[in-house]
């Protein structure tokens, strides 16, 4: 009898550790900047996270069984990321959502890839879908997809030579940074000035003042939202009058409520924004404003919309394998009509980038305006 | 010659903030021997008082700022000294030093849960014109910025130079036992010290936040800007102080634009091993003796 329990009491503890697959939940992780110089973009990409995850669970999860969401803040360390990618995976995850600095994601991949768990990123530098890991899948499109759209605009509708551009000195802000000037140069535009600036930093009079005397006839504005803001304002305060061209990050709902007046004018190339006319986007904004008391950014919406993949995937496959959701989620195109999870039509190649289609959006009396829908490219 | 004029502004003014926390360094570590990590939270935490007076307690701006000092002086001056430092100190420099950077953490960590992770718009106080002075952008902010700074520095000057209890104040942090033998009421006095860091963090958060933005992670580099300051300008002189901060704030705008913005946090870095190396004492600091 007591050989029997003990038997039965392994099998139990075997069954248990060898995760999702055999349990009546499925055990998804979110990595993300919880705390640190990331809180801002990682809490609310993880409620976007959260407001997906109850909706799935409330309409009756994935397959039929609730979704076991476990939350592991990075601390926006990427050597502390890469731990808990580990130990989301040793605790039985079987997808992993997160991280959102692509600092922290180029580094934790890895740790997913060398366990075959698939893993959906908000981070957008190039370099990550770029390295051949077949289990990192973006849930908004890479810099380097959007900088022609950017390029061309500036010199096709602004009729502009000579660009600056003033972008964050981390890997996010290196990729895109990178992108933009290949892109522009083959264009035939000059960078006529190319001003880094640290995280957190919080004073740009200098950063300004270069691209005021550098002859830039427009700037290009590659950062992160409270450095954004914070060089909006100085530009308005030092009277630099030249068009602002952004990517998502310069025309959100964020930058406009730190920069106040100095936001108007900004113009950006936006994959995700709440200003787009799309009844599901209307609706998630509703939800997630009602919810969590504020407004969400295109981080909310790639956290939604990665918690959301993997159920529409998870659910073609009809098991919970992460080897057959990889697979699955390489050439899917995924229809919002029949899936309102993603909001917007989206699809992923064979490197898990995204295509779907975008926006230009302009800062008008402190609201987004969407001026121009780009196709995908 | 616009481009200078408006690098001396605009770091002068930045750097009219980083001597307040620096000024708070040199103070702490005159009265009761606290290097005080925390400095660049304490700087930080204020402007959340504000906000949270305006938009929880729905008070007018110059009531939520009241409600700040108070505040700022009661935690970050009074309860600092009662709960930290005085249990802390008898322990050594050390495990003191740990405290405060563990408390910095605490005060990060809880602005980030209890009010949010988000930088926050802060209302200007000031008026927003930028008036063009020889081709240089100078904001009322900016002027506004230096004149209270300045105000609030001389001022504690005048205040420990010209009145009893300021002397008395500089007495016990050359001395305490012999200011206690002379009928200095060392306690008190060390008190008055901590008070008046919690007052000049609060006046730097606020001046700082219209521009700089409130954020839960802003004390991470003012704290570290703040201290390079202090030990550059001479960390038992407030002047030193005054001087190290300014001297940071146009050295960071002139290393942007003339030698390289990618490199331009380590320059204030590389001044302060000259300085280490050169003159131990910062440049106006004095090897023997402390005075607040």
């Amino acid at each position: 009898m007591m050989k029997r329990n003990v038997l039965a009491g392994v099998s139990l503890t075997a069954m248990l550790m060898a995760g999702g697959a055999y349990a009546d939940t499925v055990k998804i992780a979110n990595i993300s900047e919880l705390s640190g110089a990331g809180a801002a973009a990682g809490t609310v990409w993880a409620h976007g996270v959260d407001l997906a995850v109850d909706e799935i669970n409330e309409h009756g999860g994935i397959l039929g069984m609730q979704v076991e969401m476990r939350e592991y803040d990075s601390q926006t360390d990427p050597l502390q990321s890469r731990a808990l990618v580990q130990k989301a995976i040793d605790e039985g995850a079987f997808a992993l959502l997160g991280t959102v600095y692509s600092s922290s994601t180029v580094v934790n991949m890895l740790v997913a890839q060398q366990n075959g768990i698939p893993q959906f990123t908000a981070s957008e530098a190039p370099s990550i879908t770029q390295k051949g890991n077949p289990y990192i899948f973006r849930t908004n499109w890479g810099a380097q997809k959007g900088m022609p759209k950017i390029g061309a605009y500036m010199r096709d509708q602004l009729g502009v030579e000579n660009v600056a551009v003033a972008w964050a000195n981390t890997e996010f802000g290196k990729g895109g940074h990178d992108s933009f000037v290949e892109i522009v140069e083959e264009m035939g535009l000059k960078v006529v000035a190319d001003v880094p600036s640290e995280q957190g930093q919080a004073d740009f009079s200098a950063d300004v003042l270069r691209i005021k005397n550098s002859g830039a006839e427009a700037v290009f504005i590659y950062l992160t939202q409270e450095e954004a803001a914070r060089f909006l304002m100085e530009a308005t305060k030092q009277g630099l009058e030249i068009p602002k061209i952004g990517d998502s990050v310069l025309t959100s709902e964020k930058v406009i409520e730190l920069a106040g007046p100095a936001a108007n004018g900004a113009k950006g190339h936006a994959a995700l924004t709440i200003a787009a006319d799309e009844p599901r986007v209307q609706e998630f904004a509703a939800k997630f404003t009602d919810r969590f008391g504020y407004s969400p950014d295109y981080n909310a919406m790639k956290g939604y919309i990665g918690a959301y993949t993997i159920k529409y995937a998870t659910e073609m496959v009809g098991e919970v394998d992460s080897q057959k959701l990889a697979d699955t989620v390489h050439g899917l195109c995924l229809d919002a009509e029949e899936y309102p999870g993603v909001l917007i039509d989206m699809c992923w190649d064979d490197t898990g980038e995204v295509s779907r289609e975008s926006y230009m959006v302009e800062v008008v009396n402190g609201q987004e305006q969407v001026s121009e829908v780009l196709p995908a490219n | 010659m616009a481009e200078l004029l408006q690098i001396l502004v605009s770091g002068l003014s930045a750097g009219a903030i980083y001597a307040l926390a620096a000024v708070g360094f040199t103070l702490l570590w005159q009265a009761s021997q606290t290097i005080n990590f925390a400095q660049g939270e304490f700087v930080m935490l204020p402007a959340f008082f504000v906000l949270a007076g305006m938009t929880i307690f729905g008070l007018p701006l110059w009531a939520a700022i009241l409600t700040a000092l108070v505040l700022s002086l009661v935690v970050l001056g009074a309860m600092f000294k009662k709960l930290i430092v005085e249990p802390m100190l008898p322990h050594g420099t050390l495990p003191l030093v740990i405290a405060t950077i563990a408390l910095g953490i605490l005060m990060k960590e809880s602005v980030k849960e209890f009010y949010s992770a988000q930088g926050q718009p802060f209302p200007p106080l000031f008026p927003q014109h930028v008036i063009n002075f020889f081709g240089a952008s100078i904001s009322i902010q900016d002027i506004c910025n230096l004149v209270v700074a300045f105000a609030a520095i001389i001022s504690l000057q005048l205040f420990l130079g010209r009145t009893r209890t300021g002397r008395a104040m500089q007495a016990t942090a050359q001395d305490p036992r012999v200011a206690e033998i002379l009928g200095v009421d060392v306690k008190k006095m060390v008190m008055y010290t901590f008070l008046i860091n919690g007052a000049l963090a609060a006046i730097a958060s606020i001046l700082i936040s219209p521009v700089y933005l409130a954020k839960f992670s802003n004390g991470e580099t003012l704290g570290m800007i703040a201290f390079i300051a202090a030990i550059v300008g001479g960390f038992n002189q407030i002047k030193g102080a005054l001087l190290g901060g300014l001297l940071i704030g146009v050295i960071d705008n002139l290393a942007a634009v003339y030698v390289s913005a990618e490199y331009r946090t380590a320059i204030p870095l590389i001044l302060l091993i000259v300085i280490i190396m050169v003159r131990p004492q910062g440049i106006l600091g004095t090897p023997e003796g402390r005075t607040v």
